[in-house]
């Protein structure tokens, strides 16, 4: 199992050290330098009894990085996860003034503006509204910008693009609540802004607004964690993570976008043309292969390609992969079920045969649109634009079976 | 209950709820009952190997309005929270301050992070400059984005302001005092008169020099752009 050759020493104790409650480690037997032991044979006696909350094992230790950021950024350990799914403590943080500690008793989401009434919501009201479950992607507009500005060998999935989460939402549609305050006929955009103290704001079309937009209090079936809304957020499927907006407190229906910070001077992506572009609200499509990548070492022979591929604008059509830097693609698997506007698992076997190998992906959905190379980004967009870097990206591996960010 | 929007939500109620008496289970088929909860998620027929229409759904009609879920807003907690600000200026308060009057409250509350000149103390964002006249920020990394050659509306420099800064003390700014903090950054950046006054009718007027560079997203699926 040569994966596991990247298991740090650190990495473990810094695990163990989270384990909440330690029940599991106190089983476990420190020796010399700290790395857990499991008992030789598992199956000789009984373990430890049950627990109000698990916790991972000692041996795991999946963690988001940076941490400690006040405004800024932490990233989803794409390279520990398998599946679809991130689990709610390891999804991507961007925040732009602090996680606020927020009471959902004393928590109000205040609809008003265009409306026929103003109106106001507390969390158990919203709770008793119809509401829905659904998976989506959500992932920040500028995801992938360190790799496309500065692409580094000791790159890792984290780091490369590791601003994106995918799991199950629940909560209500915004169209519900817009349907209760009654929306007039000169609306045409709403403004969502959070109880943080950034208020962070954004404007959304009102379309978007009335079809699939979703006032989320749960994810991955519990409630929200702070550093992702709690008690309650936006979710605008396939849209920029920013418009999602976190601790969200009111909704004002306008005639027309406000021109927050957030809209204009940030989140608008300069062009090759001298132009930069607003309102880009859509996530393009992308895929990233999270295994092998940087910093697995191969061993030859069969092993599997797997990535995940997402796109704002509906279902993965298809993924392709190359080992030969792009001469050649076979169309990997995807995982079903695909769902729209939610990231899918794609694998590949591939047999490695010592010989230094590129390996890439290239998603293509279900509106025909593929990732560009970088070459074809660059010439569109310029090399200093910015958001929405959805160039295919590639891996080198090495003759000694090391694994680098190309 | 205006709008025809409301109107026409009303009517679509009245609708399913005959379709609904009629029997029929397919009464959400096409329908606009939009708080009507429904799955963009079901695998497609394909994908279950199975034919049958994807849209028809077993989920009960529900009214268009639930009464008594929420209250009224009154208009103190409406004016509370109402603080956005629009490029016509619509939000934007009584009150008013120059580059002079804003100086001091800049020098206390601003260039710790932004420096005593707008330069901007990394990682906080410069907030004056006028190169990059050209907008090359596409071509060349090194341009640094301004207040002076980034900021499509002046507007928005009250309505951040106001309120997200100072960034530990968020709010604590009189109107007189963001009007002039916003004067100040206009003037340095070149934009204003150093005399000028800024206040609910002059801030919207202001012409910001990168005003026609943006334009809405022109990206359609299909084909790299």
């Amino acid at each position: 199992m040569s994966d596991e050759r990247t298991v740090s020493r650190r990495s473990v104790i810094a695990g163990a050290a989270a384990a909440a409650g330690g029940a599991i480690l106190s089983q476990v037997p420190l020796v010399e330098a700290q790395q857990p032991v499991a008992p030789g044979n598992p199956s000789a006696a009984p373990g430890s009894g049950t627990t109000a909350q698990g916790a991972r094992s000692a041996f795991e230790s999946p963690a988001r990085a940076p941490t400690g950021v006040v405004t800024g950024s932490s990233f989803t350990p794409l390279q520990d996860l398998t599946g679809t799914i991130t689990p709610a403590d390891l999804v991507f943080e961007r925040h732009h003034s602090g996680i606020p500690a927020i009471d959902p008793a004393q928590h109000r989401l205040m609809v008003h503006g265009l409306t026929d009434r103003n109106v106001m919501f507390t969390m158990a009201e919203l709770k008793r509204l119809p509401s829905v479950s659904r998976v989506h992607f959500l992932e920040c507009s500028g995801n992938g910008r360190a790799a496309f500005r500065d692409p580094r060998p000791a790159m890792t999935p984290q780091q490369v693009d590791g601003l994106l989460g995918n799991g199950e939402w629940t909560g209500v549609l915004l169209a519900t609540l817009l349907r209760q305050a009654g929306v007039r006929a000169a609306a045409r955009w709403v403004i969502a802004e959070g109880a943080d103290s950034a208020k962070l704001s954004r404007s959304i079309p009102l379309a978007k607004a009335m079809d699939d937009a979703i006032v989320a209090y749960a994810f991955n079936g519990e409630a929200l964690r702070p550093a992702n809304g709690y008690p309650v957020r936006l979710l605008l499927p396939g849209y920029e993570g920013n418009m999602s907006v976190k601790w969200l407190r009111r909704i004002e229906v306008t005639d027309q976008p406000i021109m927050a910070r957030d809209e204009t001077s940030k989140y608008t992506d300069p062009l090759a043309n001298g132009t930069a572009r607003q309102f880009s609200f859509v996530m393009d499509v992308k895929s990233l292969i999270t295994r092998p990548s940087h910093p697995q070492r191969l061993d030859r022979g069969w092993r599997e390609i797997a990535g995940l591929a997402w796109t704002g604008r509906g279902r993965i059509a298809r993924v392709d992969v190359s080992t030969d830097g792009g001469g050649s693609w076979t169309q990997a698997e995807l995982q079903e079920p695909v769902l729209s506007r939610a990231a899918t698992r794609f694998r590949l076997m591939w047999e490695w045969d010592g010989r230094e190998a590129v390996i890439m992906s290239r998603a293509t959905d279900e509106t025909g649109a593929s990732q560009p190379t970088r070459e074809a980004f660059i010439a569109a967009r310029g090399p200093a634009t910015d958001y929405h870097f959805n160039a295919i990206r590639a891996w080198r591996v090495g003759r000694d079976g090391t694994v680098s960010f190309v | 209950m205006s709008s025809r929007a409301n109107a026409r939500d009303l009517h679509l109620s009245a609708l399913g709820v005959r379709l609904l008496a009629a029997g029929l289970a397919l009464a959400c088929v096409g329908c606009e009952l939009r708080d009507v909860p429904h799955s963009n998620q079901t695998p497609s027929a394909t994908q279950q190997g199975i034919t049958r229409p994807h849209d028809v759904k077993a989920t009960p009609v529900t009214p268009a309005h639930f009464a008594g879920i929420g209250r009224a807003a009154t208009d103190a907690e409406i004016r509370a929270w109402d603080i956005d600000v629009n490029p016509a200026g619509r939000g934007l308060p009584a009150g008013r301050g120059t580059a002079a009057q804003g100086a001091p409250t800049y020098a206390a509350q601003c260039a710790a992070c932004h420096g005593a000149r707008g330069e901007g103390i990394p990682p906080f964002p410069r907030l004056v400059g006028r190169d990059a006249a050209d907008f090359g920020f596409a071509r060349d990394p090194k341009l640094v984005k301004t207040v002076g050659n980034y900021w499509p509306y002046a507007t928005t420099l009250y309505d951040y302001i106001n309120r997200t800064m100072p960034f530990a003390a968020p709010g604590t700014l009189s109107a007189d005092e963001v009007y002039g903090v916003v004067a100040w950054i206009l003037a340095e950046n070149g934009i204003i008169a150093r005399t000028a006054v800024m206040d609910s009718r002059t801030l919207p007027a202001v012409r910001m020099p990168a005003r026609d560079r943006f334009v809405p997203d022109d990206r359609r699926g299909g084909s790299f752009r």
